[in-house]
């Protein structure tokens, strides 16, 4: 359960990371994590939906309708100036937990490299 | 979750079906994407397909997961429910219609009387801090002498002038007293409601004036004359235009012209709750507009209500207190010489108190609060019954949806969501009975007040809907949906999965419990109803015995006229001499039978009562009777029958012995023998006449004099035109079998046409007489209608519950009449059944009903509570109505036809 929570909480995060580039829609956002992770995070296409829903209430992204490449309609995402901060509050928050989480697994490396 | 995300659902949730397709669009663009994507790798187009959606992972679940994200718990459901109930009302009219209107019709009665008694007892007066207000009152009143001339407790404008000047109790401390003004406009006259006020009234009470300036102190100085007026809001807009100039304008005010100085601000209706008021004038110009009677200077005149506003922090015990040690100077410095001398050592002995009155006064109050709370508790057992019957709907609609309740259940729903399911389904149905049923309370109410008016006495209930109102009707509405919601779908829900299922052929046993549900709420039904029918049963035969008892007097073709010779200005000497003459006018009026004068009109509530004693006697032997000013040809007008002695005559003259009639009762407590003509008794000294001896000349048989409640009482009618102090009104009884508007017709020409100065207005006699017994009629019109309601709608109960069991039993009915039983014997089980229902119904509500009817037993005349016969009636009546709701299935069980009742199933 530990893990599916984490999993949750940090696809917000690279949603919003991934817009930071520029508006794209569902498609363009799971192409470019997992080519940013180099395919190592596995993002279910599908779960992606809901967590775009709960970032547009929040109102970190808008939505509107606009036309692809191959000329099809479709929903692009935008990071909004809340995203923004949101995403830098996030990152930091996220660095903090990875630090911690690292110093609780490998106390030594930690303690090294103070 | 962030109040940025609630907001964002509010919003969506008025546009969700866009949302839904939006997102199926979305997710379906994506895919095509995808395999676009894979199809430019290499892929053959069937893998890139499969490949694309392997990727997506479960469409429908992302679409869920995604929509559930606009969702609140249960917040959508819910409006789902609401929206299911909806459709199931479009569904099904006529049960619609029939909820509907008995919720209306159960809320609305409750909603109109709980409107009144918000409006008369639970509002305090509009104006500020009202719950400072006292009144100011004497503790007792033995030894108290003189005339009261209002409903209220009063004091006399000495007192006030004293309390007003002297006092340090209050903070502050304010006079009024209602009046009737004569308002002259061109030719035409007409009252108004008038009020007498302190100079401080409006500054004390805290009201504001629209324009101009309200009264101060200054304006309230004696001999100050008829100097200015305030007139009311309503007054200023109905009669005046509203003008934004009326500051200046004079008003013909009993003959004299008055400059309009203010109006007061709208939410002002005046200190009384029941009437509002039109204009309004200094106390200290009494004497200006009455040229008949000073009342400002005169310790027998009780008319001012006085108020005191508490200071702040101080208790009414310790305004009390304060009162009481206050009291002896005030009697002291307020005796004037009008105070009978006999009597002078009580008035120096009274004590002043304070009753708290944030609601001001109000007779309309101290009449009905009483029989509003009881007609409310009667409304509310109405409510009952109506909330029985619907619970019966929605047990019969349950049933008929119990599989596929019983489905859900064994699919896994929770009781507890279903039993929310069906509640919120009954939700609109509750909205729309409930908004329906305030629509009808306002129209009760004003009806309601309608019957409360009185000829030239128009009622001011300011029944606008309050918090109190509303809130009100809210809580109805929502015990009522879970009395008769709740019920059935504990019910529908509660059963054994595959009992249910199975429950849909008739023969099943599965409903047997529901049966018996629905028979103890008709039980109910019939017991209520039985409360309400007896209740209205007694009401309305009190009224009739109050209709008929014997008055001692004719009531119907008797008009009564008021005739006002004050403008003629005459001095007292000649007053008589003018009544005489205006008298005469009228007899000689062709169509009018007989005309007498008369002080006192029976039954108007006025009445004067002395201490009389036997000539000669000790005035201890005495006892205190009723007394009445008459003229020549009072009782053949009336026709009270004399039983000896003679009639008033011409000879009766203010220079011969002083004269009178009494009554048998009068003459009975006498006890001078069967006819005490001849006796002489004595009479204790009045405010305007000193201890005087009159010999009895005749005896008339017994009459009613205050009110029709009352036993025969002593009754001595003293002479007119013996009277030392007459008055410049003169009333008059006429008998006369003209239609009324002839009648008042040709009087009005043949007085004012020979003196214009003389004011002329008409009363019927029986319509007074009626409006006396309002209280009776109020309880005796709403409890029957009461009664009805509850019968029909226990009526309409008892014939779903019998329709059902006949519809569930035409199985072996069928069978029944296969092996032999007749049309008649199967009628007679239904209706036997039906009549066990009904009297298994009237036991439980015995019990009840004797509770209930004491708890009336004050109200009523000439019955008592547990009459047997209104009981009987009730009983007969109910078992009666229910026969016949009955008769309906029972003889569709009658026809039914063996062969096909077999056959089916």
């Amino acid at each position: 359960m530990d893990r599916i929570e984490l999993v949750f909480g940090s696809l917000d995060m690279l949603i919003l990371r991934t817009l930071r580039w520029g508006a794209t829609h569902g498609h363009g956002i799971a192409k470019s994590i997992e080519r940013m992770s180099e395919d190592t995070l596995k993002v279910e296409h599908g779960s992606l939906y809901p967590a775009l829903q709960r970032l547009q209430q929040e109102a970190w992204i808008t939505a509107e309708w606009g036309v692809s490449k191959n000329n099809q309609r479709a929903k692009y995402y935008r990071l909004t100036a809340l995203g923004r901060r949101q995403l830098v509050s996030e990152t930091s928050r996220w660095e903090r937990f990875v630090r911690a989480v690292t110093c609780v697994l490998r106390p030594a490396e930690s303690e090294e490299s103070q | 979750m962030s109040w940025r995300r609630h907001l964002a659902k509010l919003v969506a949730l008025f546009r969700r079906p866009k949302t839904v397709d939006e997102l199926q669009e979305e997710i379906l663009v994506h895919l095509q994407m995808e395999e676009q994507e894979n199809l430019e790798s290499g892929m053959s187009p069937a893998e890139a397909r499969y490949a694309a959606l392997r990727r997506f992972g479960n469409v429908a679940l992302a679409q869920d997961r995604s929509r559930e994200m606009w969702g609140w718990n249960g917040a959508e459901t819910l409006w789902q429910d609401i929206r299911f109930g909806l459709r199931q009302l479009k569904r099904s009219p006529g049960f619609t219609a029939v909820a509907v209107l008995t919720l209306a019709l159960g809320i609305g009665a409750n909603t109109a009387i709980f409107q009144l008694l918000d409006a008369v007892r639970l509002r305090s007066l509009p104006v500020s801090n009202p719950s400072e207000l006292t009144v100011v009152r004497l503790a007792d009143l033995p030894g108290r002498r003189g005339s009261q001339e209002t409903v209220y407790p009063a004091l006399n404008n000495p007192l006030w002038e004293y309390i007003r000047d002297r006092q340090s109790v209050f903070s502050e401390v304010l006079a009024w007293s209602p009046t009737n003004l004569g308002i002259t406009e061109g030719d035409h006259e007409r009252l108004v409601q008038g009020l007498w006020v302190s100079g401080d009234f409006f500054k004390v009470l805290g009201v504001q004036p629209v324009i101009g300036r309200l009264f101060s102190s200054a304006d309230d100085q004696p001999g100050c004359g008829a100097s200015g007026v305030v007139v009311s809001y309503a007054f200023w807009q109905s009669q005046l235009a509203g003008d934004p100039h009326a500051i200046g304008r004079t008003l013909t005010i009993g003959r004299h012209p008055v400059p309009i100085v203010g109006v007061t601000h709208a939410g002002f209706t005046g200190p009384e709750i029941g009437h509002s008021f039109d204009v309004a004038v200094p106390i200290c110009s009494q004497s200006a507009y009455w040229r008949d009677g000073n009342w400002l200077n005169s310790s027998t005149d009780w008319w001012l209500t006085v108020m005191g506003r508490l200071k702040t922090g101080d208790s009414l015990s310790m305004a009390n207190a304060g009162l009481k040690s206050l009291s002896s100077a005030a009697f002291e410095a307020s005796l004037r010489q009008d105070y009978p001398t006999e009597n002078i050592r009580d008035y120096l002995h009274f004590e002043l108190v304070a009753d708290s009155a944030p609601g001001g006064v109000s007779w309309l109050r101290d009449t009905y609060e009483n029989p509003l709370w009881m007609l409310l508790g009667l409304a509310a057992v109405v409510l009952l019954i109506a909330c029985a019957n619907l619970a019966n709907l929605m047990l019969a609609r349950g049933s008929a949806r119990v599989q596929e309740l019983a489905l859900r259940l064994s699919l896994g729903a929770s009781q507890r969501r279903l039993i929310w399911q069906l509640l919120w389904e009954s939700f609109p149905l509750i909205l729309l009975g409930g908004a329906s049923g305030l629509l009808l309370a306002g129209a009760l109410g004003n009806a309601l007040v309608a019957l409360l008016s009185r000829q030239g006495d128009s009622l001011f209930v300011n029944l606008h809907p309050d918090w109190r109102v509303l809130g009100f009707t809210a809580l109805l509405a929502a015990l009522t949906t879970l009395l008769f919601g709740l019920v059935p779908a504990f019910r529908a829900t509660s059963l054994a999965p595959s009992e249910a299922m199975n429950a849909g052929s008739p023969r099943i046993g599965g409903m047997h419990e529901s049966n018996g549900l629905r028979r103890m709420l008709v039980v109910t039904q019939v017991a209520l109803s039985l409360v309400l029918v007896t209740g209205a049963v007694l009401f309305a035969q009190s009224l009739a015995n109050l209709r008929t008892v014997d008055t001692g007097f004719r009531e119907d073709s008797i008009v009564i006229a008021w005739l006002d010779l004050s403008q003629l200005r005459l001095p007292v000497a000649r007053r008589l001499i003018a009544r005489k003459e205006t008298l005469d006018l009228v007899r000689y009026v062709p169509g009018v039978e007989a005309a007498s004068e008369v002080g006192i009109v029976p039954l108007s509530g006025g009445s004067i009562d002395n201490r009389v004693w036997a000539e000669g006697e000790d005035r201890q032997s005495g006892s205190d009777s009723n007394f009445n000013w008459i003229g020549e040809g009072y009782f053949k007008t009336l026709g009270t029958p004399f039983l000896a002695g003679r009639d008033f005559s011409e000879q009766d003259s203010p220079n011969s012995p002083k004269v009178a009639i009494v009554n048998e009762e009068f003459a009975r407590r006498l006890g001078k023998g069967v006819n005490p003509v001849g006796w002489r008794i004595r009479r204790e000294a009045t405010p305007h006449e000193p201890e005087t001896v009159f010999e009895i000349v005749g005896m008339v048989k017994n009459s009613k004099y205050r009110d029709l409640r009352e036993k025969f009482a002593p009754i001595v009618y003293l002479c007119v035109s013996q009277d030392q102090n007459p008055n410049p009104i003169e009333q008059v009884v006429i008998q006369s079998l003209l239609p009324l508007p002839i009648l008042t017709s040709r009087i009005k020409q043949a007085v004012v046409g020979k003196r214009l100065d003389i004011d002329v207005e008409f009363r019927v006699f029986k319509t007074q007489i009626q409006e006396s017994l309002l209280p009776e009629r109020l309880m005796a019109v709403l409890s029957g209608f009461f009664g009805i309601l509850a019968v029909l709608l226990t009526a309409v109960g008892l014939y779903g519950v019998i329709s059902f069991l006949v519809a569930r039993r035409t199985h072996e009915i069928g069978i029944r009449m296969a092996l032999g039983a007749g049309k008649r014997q199967v009628l007679s089980s239904v209706l036997r059944e039906t009549l066990m229902l009904t009297v298994l119904g009237i036991g439980t509500g015995l019990p009840i009903t004797f509770i209930v009817a004491r708890l009336i037993a004050s109200m009523l005349f000439g019955i008592k509570p547990s009459d047997p016969v209104a009981l009987l009636f009730a009983a007969f009546a109910l078992c009666g109505v229910s026969l016949a709701a009955a008769y309906i299935p029972a003889r569709r069980a009658a026809k039914v036809d063996p062969m096909v009742a077999l056959r089916y199933e």
